[in-house]
């Protein structure tokens, strides 16, 4: 009986999203889309359209999905932190070849990621994508090597700091233009398509980066080391 | 219409299978990857539709894409809508914080359950 009810209700939600469809597709940009697309430059100076939405015309919103993200974490964090009833399995260590790896790898996984990040306003990229990157480098090294402790004061403090210098960067153009994350006459725009340009919004997805990376690389720790320590604790 | 039905198809199938996935199933790592599908399909579903045909992707790294020479105005026609794109941006990565969250719970509830199946655990679900 349940099964058909959700067949039904499946295929109608299906149905009606369908529907849907033809009133959703554009034919051609909307009148603020217009703006930010034709704009972007003039405004922001950075190349790529995306980021100067994400940073700056909807750099609010992005200071928002930040903490909706940080929120996440942390309740994860926080219902594995409560490590009673959990069965503790042996870990099976990592092959030499897979150990070997992530050594060789690590280093060049983070480079890559602050590349990304660093060159936010001007290749497809930015702080959310470079900090994934990043964090998945640390995957890596702790999927290598189990026992591996990864600095969790650093971590927070690089995810707070980060985190206080987005907020920082909005409140300088509040006093500098006279609005939250304005960017024009906080920091000078630069020259179009290089990398020293797009004013203050690399300066923020460098942090968005740093806070991104440090924040789902302490998640990754958290995850690796729950049954660890509890083992530990049996000892 | 525009061509983008075969990715907005696509994307709606992705997210009624899974829709399908949280109702049947009853293991709840399965309902988390069901949950994680329709976070996919709808990333898929709000880029596509964002999607002109023809046109690019919106980062202006060549002077022909400027309206005219000598100025920084953009010729917005063409370009596809970053809008879309920007938002999906952020999504993934939320995505990523809340599928880590729900595989938490299902940690802690395996702990109290010492089960993973759905109808183990109440009124929960219908």
């Amino acid at each position: 009986m349940k099964q058909v009810i959700s067949v039904i209700a499946l295929v109608t939600l299906g149905f009606v999203l369908w529907q849907l469809v033809p009133i959703a597709i554009p034919s051609g940009l909307g009148p603020v889309t217009q703006h930010y697309v034709a704009d972007g430059l003039v405004d922001n100076g950075g190349s790529n359209l995306v980021t100067s939405i994400v940073v700056n015309y909807r750099g609010f919103d992005t200071l928002g999905e930040v903490t909706v993200l940080f929120l996440a974490v942390s309740g994860a964090a926080f219902v594995l932190r409560r490590r009673s009833g959990l069965e503790v399995y042996e870990p099976i260590p990592a092959s030499e070849i897979v150990q070997t790896g992530a050594r060789l790898l690590f280093a060049p996984i983070v480079v890559f990621g602050a590349y990304i990040f660093v060159h936010g306003h001007l290749t497809p990229g930015g702080g959310f994508q470079g900090g994934a990157v990043v964090a998945s480098g640390v995957l890596l090294l702790l999927l290598a090597d189990r026992d591996r402790r990864l600095p969790h004061g650093l971590l927070s403090w690089v995810e707070s700091l980060s985190g206080f210098g987005f907020v920082l960067a909005g409140v300088a153009g509040l006093l500098a233009a006279g609005s939250f994350l304005a960017n024009r006459g906080v920091l000078p725009l630069g020259q179009w398509n290089r990398l020293a340009s797009a004013g203050i919004i690399p300066v923020i997805y460098v942090l968005i980066g740093l806070k991104v990376g440090s924040e789902l690389s302490a998640l990754l720790d958290l995850m690796v080391h729950a049954a660890n320590e509890r083992e530990e604790a049996h000892r | 219409m525009a061509g983008n039905e075969l990715y907005v198809a696509t994307a709606l199938i992705v997210i009624l299978v899974g829709f399908a996935t949280v109702l049947v199933k009853r293991n709840l790592l399965k309902i988390v990857i069901g949950f994680s599908l329709v976070d996919s399909g709808a990333n898929l579903l709000i880029v596509s539709l964002g999607y002109l045909p023809g046109r690019t992707a919106p980062i202006v790294d060549n002077a022909d894409m400027l309206a005219r020479h000598g100025s920084l105005l953009v010729d917005a026609s063409k370009f596809v809508d970053p809008v879309p794109q920007a938002l999906v941006l952020t999504a993934i990565v939320i995505g990523v914080g809340v599928t880590a969250l729900m595989l938490a719970y299902v940690v802690r509830l395996y702990a109290t359950g010492k089960t993973l199946d759905v109808r183990e655990f109440g009124r929960m679900k219908w």
